[in-house]
């Protein structure tokens, strides 16, 4: 790990001008669970560290009429065990008593899971977000691509998105609160990812000195959500393939439904072919088959991921039959 | 002549009951000191430049930078300009500075400028036509064999057959002797057709490592009632110690070196680091109190700890430590060699094996490597095998866990389940048909309804695929495997103080096996005491040297000279006693911790009121166990151990996710000094079995020729979620007892991959013959079957 500066602001307004307007210069840290380890693999090499642990305005959970409201810093060891959301966001609790694992849970935060960086191994491996040799050749497309994209995958991005309780949030209807130089601004969640097309960008739309301050959650009324993720370990592994499903039923029939899917794509991956294919359908096994081949149609696999389009489907099937099965 | 059999079973006090390990309070409350936790006064930090390419010349290195940063001590070229590097994170330069930041700093300002070559890092089939004879052996080639731990009869045979392409000089014979090559591959060398145009042909990648045949294989196989045909394999895998390799070494003057290493070898170490720093390997004392996993891979001091010596001397004998990075550990600290073959086997309707044929190959990295044992255990009459040794920059091999048999025992067993599937046979049936076949046919057909009943192997069994429920499909898998296990040469010092305090120091260490309870209790045994009344001195070149602890030689070795050791002693206090008691020695013994009068046990001293009879010095023996079975009189190790696994898992279809469900382990290994010792050695053999069946493989870019997973999240290993029930039966008792004690570190380690491989195939009704049995792989067989019944 390189030398840095360290500070540590008390307001989210101090923190946003300690920090760079360029990317690169200055890091956010929070639990660190991500970051620290990035750092000592010399894939960041921040100049400073702002520390934004001691603005108590982003910790906690609270509760209002837009919903529930997480502060960014709420460990997902606190999100797992608050009762509110355990009560009233069963799915959502149980896609981050999924994560990780304890020791990370208990320091890791809402705020750094959604903005967590890729877990590509040639990211990792310091070879770029976008990795290419010096010739050109494309590193993920010519090489072991057995855990990278298999949808919106046209590059040259072709991680995904790493984060397991994002697909969850964006079912639940949840936005992303930030703030910034320039002010505080609101994002429905799935708009907050994006998939970079030069080595400029970045994953998240987020400004170098911008701040997640909260997640909220609106009401869950009538939604019936499930979390579904498919891992070859049983336990602290990154998954192969996740999905989210909320039905709103109307009797028998799905009145509406939301399906994404998580770590098959550069982002998080709403399907809305696979919300119209469950429209006005019962929601049962073969429904279930077909909204899940619809999420996957258009799926491009690269050379030795094709099976996780198996996978992400029977995610999507098993999700559905949860979400259908299950309470709100 | 002083009575040093292994005691019956009337007179065992503690050997072959359950002793908890005697380091369990200072491991479990944290005591437990590695090497990774030294710290010495003045201590300086080191860090390696390395490779960041798979195979490149170095070009030049300017250290001018790095020499100029404030608190950077020492740096010291490894390999210097015009070196080829072989593999990606090969040692380049090391750098020791006042903490780890700064050499941290120092290490990335040092510049070094490769010129890149061509590299293979791929293990697929050799295309076809592409392996060559092994040409006239380099220098180079001869340094890999050595490495690779190619046995040296088979290295004497190339030399022999294909000569070399360099005259080796009187100098490069006495560094030869120096760094320990054998004598009969020296003289080999030295006699050997010299070759030199050889010397600067380009090698191919790809070598005929073997080829072999047994019988008349076609006409077996034409008079075969049924054979199978099938492609099986095992990847490279790495070892990942959980405390990686490393170590700290400090000159304690200008000519003594005390080093604190991570070792499996702590008698054999300054042997090895004495050449390369020119000092005398008497000079140089070697230190570990535990250490943090080996399983092959911690034998040698290797550059990283030579260079830690040589950057203390040039920082005034200032303590260096350099212990690997996660990354390195798992990039260039071990690796275990892939196998791969195309294997026919043939049997009559019976089910009585005939015929084999394999084509087979793999990697060692640069070495490329030898063909496993195959096939495994089983001698069939009629055999023909080839393999190809494919040279690679992936990274050299090591021993692991068991080498080269977990791949023979993949490799074979599948290839005889399949078969036996074909044959519509019970493996079971099938397996117990053919054990004429192995060495082992009593211990294995002890051992094959042991491990049946604890699986419930007949109510489980059934043909292949035919238990699937939605889209759970159940199934159960066997192998067997065999090992030497024979004590290693071994030296004990044992004192009894007219205290009653009794001490023990050996050169040996405990790897994590028992060895110290292991030690403990054969001592105890003999004196009537507990384990924990014996004081241990061990992992020290301060004492007695004990060999390092690999192929399963600890145990014999340690208990051998421990029980000579400890019967001598023994039976010096008993002759210091007997008058006191008014008996002649021979009429004691020593029980529950006394010493008293084998016909009247009414008769007898405590064991302080014995000892205070000593006098003033206390009594000293020493106790040698030879490597040579002929010069130990009587031998009280052996060789040769069987064992018999059984899986049982549950696949999701869907998603082509192994559950292991339960895992039945018998196994035989001689006398067992301590059952519970012996099962956790087991417990954690099939923990590790587990996790190269489902989880572990190197994986290397095709294009940087980097390794992608040095981490451990795309590395995977077990975790406790992963591991089922597991069920370990010792075998003990006459037949086993009397053989003596045989080393337990490898065997059971061996069929786990293929008793899972075997379990999977029956339960998904086709075989996934290359592990780990990831999603991909089983989605991949499932798919094909779907499409052939299409």
């Amino acid at each position: 790990m390189r030398a840095f500066d360290y500070v540590s602001p008390t307001s989210t307004r101090q923190a946003a001008n300690l920090l760079s307007s360029t990317w690169g210069n200055t890091e956010i840290l929070a639990g660190g669970t991500d970051l620290l380890a990035l750092m000592k693999e010399d894939v960041v090499t921040p100049k400073r560290l702002v520390n934004i642990k001691e603005i108590a305005d982003l910790r906690g959970v609270k509760s209002d009429s837009s919903g529930l409201r997480i502060g960014s810093l709420t460990t997902l060891a606190e999100v797992a065990e608050d009762a509110g959301v355990r009560e009233k966001y069963p799915a959502f609790a149980e896609a981050v008593r999924e994560a990780a694992s304890p020791q990370i849970r208990n320091m890791a935060t809402v705020g750094g899971n959604l903005c967590q960086r890729p877990r590509c191994w040639y990211f990792r491996n310091g070879l770029g977000l976008l990795p290419k040799d010096e010739s050109g050749k494309e590193l993920v497309e010519e090489g072991d691509n057995r855990y990278h994209a298999i949808l919106g995958n046209d590059g040259p991005a072709r991680f995904v998105s790493p984060s397991t309780i994002v697909p969850v949030l964006i079912a639940y209807g949840a936005k992303v609160r930030l703030e910034g130089p320039k002010g505080k601004r609101e994002l429905p969640l799935e708009k907050f990812y994006v998939i970079p097309k030069t080595d400029r960008d970045r994953e998240h739309d987020l400004l170098p000195n911008e701040i997640v301050t909260e997640v909220v959650i609106p009401a869950a009324n009538g939604w019936k959500v499930a979390h579904y993720e498919i891992r070859q370990k049983a336990a602290f592994d990154w998954p192969l393939a996740v999905a989210a499903v909320a039905l709103k039923m109307d009797g028998s029939s799905v009145q509406a439904a939301r399906v994404v899917l998580g770590h098959v794509a550069p982002t998080p991956w709403p399907s809305p072919q696979a919300e119209a294919a469950l429209k006005g359908q019962p929601a049962n096994e073969d429904s279930a088959k077909k909204a899940a081949d619809a999420a996957l149609a258009n799926a491009k696999p690269l050379s030795q991921n094709a099976y996780k389009v198996q996978l992400a489907r029977v995610a999507v099937k098993r999700a559905i039959l949860k979400a259908a099965g299950g309470a709100a | 002549m002083p009575d040093y059999q292994w005691p019956d079973p009337a007179h065992r006090t503690l050997i072959g009951k359950r002793t908890p390990r005697v380091d369990s309070p200072e491991k479990v409350s944290g005591q437990a000191r590695y090497t990774y936790d030294v710290k010495r006064p003045g201590m300086l930090y080191g860090k390696m430049v390395r490779s960041p390419y798979a195979h490149c010349k170095i070009v030049s290195i300017d250290t001018s930078a790095a020499e100029k940063m404030p608190g950077v001590k020492a740096i010291e070229i490894v390999q210097k300009p015009g070196a080829t590097i072989p593999w990606a994170g090969d040692e380049v330069v090391g750098v020791a500075a006042i903490d780890e930041a700064t050499a941290e700093d120092a290490a990335r300002a040092i510049q070094v400028k490769y010129q890149k070559l061509p590299h293979l890092v791929s293990d697929a089939e050799p295309p076809a036509g592409a392996a060559e004879n092994q040409g006239p052996l380099s220098l180079d080639d001869l340094g890999d064999m050595l490495q690779n731990q190619v046995p040296e009869r088979q290295i004497v045979a190339l030399i022999q057959e294909y000569g070399i392409s360099f005259k080796p000089t009187e100098e490069d014979i006495k560094e030869a002797k120096d760094e320990g090559v054998p004598d009969s591959v020296i003289e080999a060398a030295r006699n050997a057709t010299v070759h030199p145009e050889a010397a600067n042909k380009t090698k191919s990648n790809y070598i005929k490592a073997a080829t072999q045949s047994q019988g008349d294989v076609d006409k077996a196989f034409a008079e075969a009632d049924a054979a199978s045909e099938g492609f099986y394999g095992a990847p490279v895998i790495v070892h990942c110690c959980m405390e990686a390799h490393g170590s700290t070494s400090e000159w304690t003057d200008p000519d003594h070196l005390f080093v604190h290493m991570s070792t499996q070898n702590v008698s054999g170490i300054a042997g090895q680091m004495a050449e390369p720093l020119k000092l005398p390997a008497a000079n140089i004392r070697v230190h570990q109190d535990h250490v943090g996993g080996g399983f092959g891979s911690k034998f040698s001091p290797d550059r990283w700890g030579i260079v830690t010596a040589q950057l203390s001397k040039k920082a005034d004998g200032k303590p260096v430590r350099m212990m690997l990075e996660r990354d390195s550990e798992l990039e260039v600290a071990g690796a275990r060699p892939s196998a791969y073959a195309r294997v026919k086997v043939g049997a009559k309707k019976d089910g009585t094996l005939v015929a084999w044929q394999s084509h087979s190959w793999g990697t060692g990295g640069p070495g490329g490597g030898g063909m496993p044992p195959i096939p495994y255990c089983f001698s069939i009459p009629n055999q023909h095998k080839e393999h190809t040794a494919i040279r690679n920059n992936i990274g050299p091999a090591r021993a692991w866990r068991a080498p080269n048999h977990p791949q023979a025992c993949v490799l074979t067993m599948s290839a005889l389940d399949d078969l036996a599937a074909k044959l519509n046979m019970d493996p079971y049936e099938f397996f117990l048909k053919n054990l004429e076949l192995t060495r082992l046919s009593k211990i294995y057909r002890d051992e094959f309804p042991i491990a049946a009943e604890m699986m419930g192997w007949k109510e489980k069994w059934h043909p292949r695929g035919q238990n699937i429920s939605g889209n759970i499909a159940r199934g159960v898998g066997l192998s067997l495997h065999t090992w030497g296990g024979r004590g290693h040469a071994s030296d004990c010092d044992l004192s009894i103080h007219p205290d009653g305090s009794v001490d023990i120091k050996m050169g040996t260490q405990d790897i994590g096996t028992g060895t110290r309870t292991c030690i403990a209790v054969v001592a105890a045994d003999a004196l009537g005491l507990q384990a924990t009344d014996i004081k241990l001195y061990i992992g020290d070149t301060l004492y007695p040297p004990s060999g390092g602890s690999g192929g399963s030689t600890t145990p014999g070795g340690v208990s051998s000279s421990t029980r000579r050791a400890v019967v001598d002693a023994r039976d010096a206090l008993f002759a210091k006693v007997a008058p006191a008691l008014n008996v002649q020695p021979d009429d004691l013994e020593a029980r529950d911790g006394s010493v008293r009068v084998k016909s009247d046990p009414s008769r007898s001293l405590s064991w302080k009121e014995a000892c205070s009879k000593i006098g003033a010095t206390p009594i000293t023996s020493h106790g040698h166990n030879d490597q040579a079975a002929a010069k130990n009189k009587p031998d009280l190790t052996n060789s040769g151990v069987g064992g018999v696994q059984m899986a049982e898992v549950a696949v999701d279809t869907e998603t082509g996710i192994v559950k292991v469900t339960k895992m039945v382990a018998v196994q035989d290994c001689g006398l067992v000094i301590d059952p519970k010792m012996a099962e956790s050695s087991v417990l954690g053999a099939l923990v590790m079995g587990i996790s190269y069946s489902l989880f572990e493989e190197k994986i290397m870019d095709p294009t940087t020729g980097r390794m992608l997973n040095a981490d451990m999240e795309f590395y995977r290993l077990a975790g406790l979620n992963d591991i089922p029930e597991l069920k370990v039966h010792m075998m003990t008792g006459p037949g086993y007892d009397e053989r003596g004690v045989i080393g337990l570190g490898e065997p059971p380690v061996i069929s786990s991959g293929a008793a899972i491989s075997n379990a999977v195939a029956n339960a998904i009704g086709v075989r996934v013959g290359v592990i780990p049995l990831t999603p991909a792989k089983v989605l991949a067989a499932l798919n094909q079957t779907q499409k052939a019944g299409a």
